[in-house]
C-alpha cells in the first residue's frame, strides 16, 4: 500500500488533545507519523497532499445510516451509500439493521461488510436486537458481536415489551455490546405522520405527540437503573424532544451509561419546515417545537449530546413524491452534516471546532467502543477528512452521491468543503 | 469547563422555513387562505350575477372548457354542485373515481393528475382522503387545481358557501364583504373539530371578515390547541352557553371513518353536544343553524331542527351550485379577475416545498 503524507495543515485531533500545524505520514492503512509543517521523516515514496490551509481531522465517524442493502438496492445502495459518506467526509459508518431481510443474522453481517459489496469507506454492522425486528426473540448477540457488528437495535421498531428490552440490556452488557433504542411508543403514534402541535392540527394531519419519545426513554432508564450492577450501555438514537433529553441528563447524572445521538435536521429545523406537505421534511422521530430545538442545542453545547449522527435514509424519487401521510419517513444526511455543523453549531453559535469534529468523530468512536478509530494518534487507523473550512458553497442535492435525494436542505449554504476523505490509507473521496 | 456554555443564553438565530411557492397557478383554491378578502368578495358578488343570469348567456362562459373531477372519496353534494356549476357555464366535466378508474390498479395521484392533464383537462377539482392532496396534485400539474376536500384540512368552496348563506340570513341585502362586514356576529362550530376539514376552512376565513368563531366539542374531538390556529378563534365546551352567544350554528357529523380507534360514547356525545328543538328555542331563538351535511338524524341534530324554521342546510346546498360557478370562472378565466395574491396568504409565508 502506497504511504500518504498530508502536508502544511491544521491538525485538530480532539481525542490527542491536539490543534496545531502538523505533517501527518500514513502507511499501511495506519498513522505512522506525526510532525511539526516540512518535518515528517519517512517520506520517501509517498504520495503528497498538500493541506496548506486546510484542517486535517480524524475521519468523521456517522453511527446511524440506512444503507438499504441487502434488498432495498433501488434506495441506495452500500457502494453509493459509502461514496456519499466519504464525499461528507465520513471515514465509518454504522448501517442499520432494517433491511430487507433484517439483519439478525452473522451471516447478513458479514455480507455487508465483505469486499463485494464496493464500499468506499468502512462499515459497521448494527444488528437487530430481536428476530426479524419483531420484538419477540433476542438474536444471537455474541455471535453477531464476533461478525463484526457493533451495537444491536431494532431501529424503526422499538423495542416495546418492557421484559424483552430488559433482556437486550442484559444480555448485551455481558457480551459488551451497546443497545440502541429509536424511542417511540408507537401505541400513540398510529396513523400520525409529523409532531403533535398547532401545525399538524392546521394541516389536518394526525400527530406524535412527544410523550411518545419521553416515556420509551424514562422507561429505558429505569431498565438501566434496575440493571446497574452490570453496566448495560443505553443509545437513545436520534433524541428529538426536550423531555427525552432532559431524562438522558439525569440518568447520566446518577451515573448511568446512556448516551444519545442529535441529527442535524433536528437542531436545525422544526415542524414549521413541514410547510405546505414537503414530504422531504417527513421523517420519524419527526421536527418538532422550537422549544424542543432550543433544548438540543443546549444539549449539544453543554455536552449531554454524545453525538451528531444523520439517519441518512434514502428513498427513491417516486416514493416521496406521494400524499404526504403514505410517504416514507426520512432524509439523506452523509453529505451535508459537516456542512450544517460547521456553519451552525461552530460560526453561528460558537462552538469551538474541536468539539464539533469530537462530536463527529472521536465522541461518536468511544460510543461504540471502535478502537483505533476518531484519534489520528499514532498507530491508530488512517482515517482522515482534509477540509477547508473557509470554504461557503451551496449543497445541490442532484449534485451528490447518494443514489437518492430526498433532503430538505437542497439548496441550503455550507460552511467547510471536503478535500479529501482518506479510509484506513485509501483516498476514498477527492473534491475540488 | 466549557467555553461554549456561557454561549447558550443568547437567542440562537436559526434558519426560517422557506417561503410558499404556492399557488402554482393563480387559478387554483387550495385553501381559503389562497383568497384575499377582496377576492372572496369578488366570488360572492360573481356568484349572484352567475345565479341570475340568463342561462343561454351563462352557457358561454366557459363553452367546452375542459374540466376533471377527480375523487377518491364518495360524495353527493359537491360532486354534484362542482359538476352542474361547470356545466352551467358551458364547461364539459368529466368524473374519474378512485373506485372505477385505474388508481384501483395503484397509479399515483401524480400520474393520475398528468393523465388527466394529457386527455386536455384545464382544471382539475380534487376530493381526496389525504390531508394535503390538493397541493401534490397542483404542483405535479401546474394546472387550477380546486380542493373539494382535502382529507382533514380544508374545503373552502364550503366555507365560501356557508359564509354566503350566513351573509343572507344575517346581512341580507349585502352583496360583498369586508374585514367587518360580520363584526359582532357568534358564529360557532359543533363537534367533530378534529377531523373536520369543513372547520378548518370556515375558522380561517369568517374571521377574516369580522366574524368570531366559537368551537364547542369534547376534548377527544376538539383540542385546546384548535384555538391556535388563527385570530378570532376561541373554544366553549358547554353547548348551551356557546348556543346563547351564536347567531350562526354550524353542526357537524362524527366522522366515524376518521376516528381511529378513538373511543367515543355517542350516547354521552348526543346528551351533551345534539341540537334538539328545545335547546334551540331555550338559548338561540333566533340564530340560522347550518350544516355541510351528510347529517345524520337524531345524532348531531333532531329531525325537528333539520327540517325546522331555523334550518338553512338545503339553502346551504343550493348556494354551493352558485359559488362554485364562480370558483370554476375564476379557475378558468383571467378576466375574472382576484388573482392569488400572497401577501394576504395569513399563516402560509412558511409554507413551502424545498
Amino acid at each position: 500500500m502506497t504511504a500518504l503524507a498530508i502536508c502544511g495543515g491544521r491538525l485538530i485531533d480532539p481525542a490527542a488533545g491536539v490543534d496545531a500545524q502538523k505533517d501527518v505520514l500514513l502507511k499501511d492503512g495506519r498513522v505512522a507519523e506525526i510532525a511539526g509543517t516540512g518535518k515528517l521523516k519517512h517520506t520517501d515514496g509517498a504520495e503528497v497532499l498538500d493541506a496548506t490551509g486546510l484542517i486535517v481531522a480524524p475521519g468523521l465517524i456517522d453511527i446511524h445510516v440506512h444503507l438499504r442493502e441487502p434488498g432495498q438496492a433501488y434506495k441506495e445502495t452500500i457502494a453509493t451509500g459509502t461514496a456519499a459518506a466519504a464525499a461528507g467526509g465520513f471515514s465509518s459508518v454504522a448501517a442499520m439493521p432494517n433491511t430487507t431481510p433484517v439483519n439478525d443474522s452473522p451471516e447478513i453481517t458479514r455480507w455487508m461488510q465483505a469486499p463485494e459489496r464496493g464500499a468506499e469507506v468502512r462499515v459497521f454492522p448494527i444488528a437487530a436486537a430481536t428476530r426479524g425486528s419483531k420484538g419477540e426473540a433476542l438474536t444471537d448477540f455474541a455471535a453477531l458481536k464476533s461478525a463484526g457488528a457493533v451495537a444491536v437495535t431494532d431501529d424503526g421498531r422499538p423495542i416495546l415489551k418492557d421484559g424483552m428490552m430488559r433482556e437486550a440490556l442484559a444480555v448485551a452488557a455481558r457480551v459488551g455490546l451497546t443497545v440502541i433504542q429509536h424511542a417511540e411508543d408507537t401505541r400513540m403514534t398510529q396513523g400520525a405522520s409529523m409532531n403533535l402541535g398547532p401545525v399538524s392540527f392546521k394541516l389536518g394531519l394526525r400527530g406524535m405527540p412527544p410523550e411518545a419519545e419521553t416515556s420509551i426513554v424514562e422507561r429505558d432508564i429505569r431498565l438501566v437503573t434496575e440493571l446497574r450492577e452490570a453496566h448495560p450501555h443505553l443509545h437513545v438514537a436520534h433524541i428529538s424532544t426536550a423531555g427525552a433529553l432532559a431524562a438522558v441528563r439525569q440518568a447520566r447524572r446518577n451515573g448511568l451509561r446512556v448516551t444519545c445521538e442529535v441529527t442535524p435536521h433536528h437542531f436545525l429545523l422544526t415542524e414549521e419546515h413541514v410547510g405546505l406537505y414537503n414530504t422531504h421534511a417527513k421523517m420519524n422521530p419527526p421536527l418538532r417545537s422550537v422549544v424542543d430545538r432550543e433544548a438540543l442545542i443546549e444539549g449539544i453545547l453543554d455536552g449531554v449530546v454524545d453525538a451528531i449522527a444523520t439517519d441518512h435514509a434514502p428513498h427513491a424519487q417516486h416514493e416521496k413524491e406521494i400524499e404526504f401521510e403514505l410517504a416514507p419517513n426520512g432524509m439523506i444526511g452523509l453529505e451535508t452534516a459537516l456542512g450544517l455543523s460547521l456553519l451552525w453549531l461552530h460560526r453561528e453559535w460558537r462552538m469551538p471546532l474541536g468539539r464539533v469534529l469530537s462530536l463527529l468523530s472521536a465522541q461518536p468512536a468511544a460510543l461504540l467502543g471502535l478502537r483505533g478509530r476518531g484519534t489520528l494518534a499514532v498507530g491508530s487507523f488512517a482515517d482522515v477528512v482534509v477540509f477547508d473550512p473557509k470554504a461557503e458553497w451551496t449543497y445541490r442535492a442532484t449534485e451528490g452521491k447518494s443514489k437518492a435525494k430526498n433532503t430538505p436542505f437542497d439548496g441550503w449554504p455550507m460552511l467547510g468543503k471536503v478535500r479529501w476523505t482518506v479510509s484506513e490509507g485509501r483516498i476514498a473521496y477527492a473534491g475540488a | 469547563m466549557n467555553p461554549a456554555a456561557s454561549a447558550i443564553r443568547r437567542p440562537l438565530a436559526t434558519p426560517p422555513a422557506p417561503a410558499s411557492p404556492f399557488p402554482y397557478n393563480s387559478g387554483s383554491l387550495l385553501s381559503v387562505l389562497d383568497l384575499t378578502v377582496d377576492g372572496v368578495s369578488h366570488l360572492l358578488r360573481r356568484a349572484t350575477d352567475l345565479e341570475n343570469e340568463d342561462p343561454i348567456v351563462r352557457d358561454h362562459i366557459l363553452a367546452k372548457r375542459r374540466i376533471a373531477l377527480l375523487f377518491y372519496e364518495s360524495s353527493t353534494r359537491t360532486r354534484t354542485s362542482f359538476e352542474l356549476a361547470s356545466k352551467a357555464l358551458g364547461a364539459d366535466t368529466t368524473l374519474v373515481s378512485s373506485l372505477s378508474s385505474s388508481i384501483e390498479k395503484g397509479e399515483s395521484l401524480k400520474d393520475t393528475g398528468l393523465t388527466l392533464r394529457a386527455l386536455g383537462a384545464e382544471a382539475i377539482i380534487l376530493r381526496h382522503n389525504a390531508s394535503g392532496a390538493a397541493w401534490l396534485l397542483e404542483e405535479a400539474t401546474r394546472l387550477p387545481v380546486i380542493n373539494a376536500g382535502d382529507g382533514m384540512h380544508e374545503h373552502p368552496t364550503q366555507a365560501l358557501l356557508d359564509l354566503r348563506t350566513i351573509l343572507q340570513h344575517l346581512r341580507p341585502g349585502v352583496s360583498g364583504v369586508g374585514p367587518e362586514t360580520l363584526a359582532g356576529v357568534t358564529v360557532m362550530i359543533v363537534g367533530d373539530i378534529l377531523h373536520s376539514r369543513v372547520a378548518r376552512s370556515n375558522m380561517l376565513l369568517l374571521p377574516r371578515v369580522g366574524a368570531r368563531v366559537l368551537l364547542c366539542g369534547p376534548k377527544e374531538l376538539l383540542p385546546e390547541l384548535a384555538a391556535r390556529s388563527g385570530p378570532g378563534i376561541e373554544i366553549e365546551r358547554d353547548f348551551e352557553v356557546a348556543l346563547a352567544q351564536s347567531q350562526a350554528v354550524m353542526m357537524l357529523r362524527i366522522q366515524a371513518e376518521r376516528l381511529a380507534g378513538l373511543q367515543l360514547d355517542l350516547d354521552d356525545y348526543k346528551t351533551g353536544y345534539q341540537l334538539t328543538g328545545q335547546r334551540l328555542a331555550e338559548h338561540a331563538p333566533k340564530a340560522v343553524v347550518l350544516h355541510p351535511g351528510p347529517i345524520i338524524r337524531g345524532m348531531e341534530i333532531t329531525a325537528g331542527v333539520a327540517d325546522g324554521v331555523q334550518s338553512a342546510i338545503l339553502e346551504q346546498v343550493t348556494n354551493g351550485v352558485a359559488i362554485r360557478m364562480a370558483v370554476m370562472e375564476r379557475a378558468l378565466t383571467a378576466e375574472s379577475g382576484a388573482p392569488a395574491d400572497r401577501s394576504s396568504s395569513v399563516g402560509r409565508e412558511n409554507g413551502g416545498r424545498a
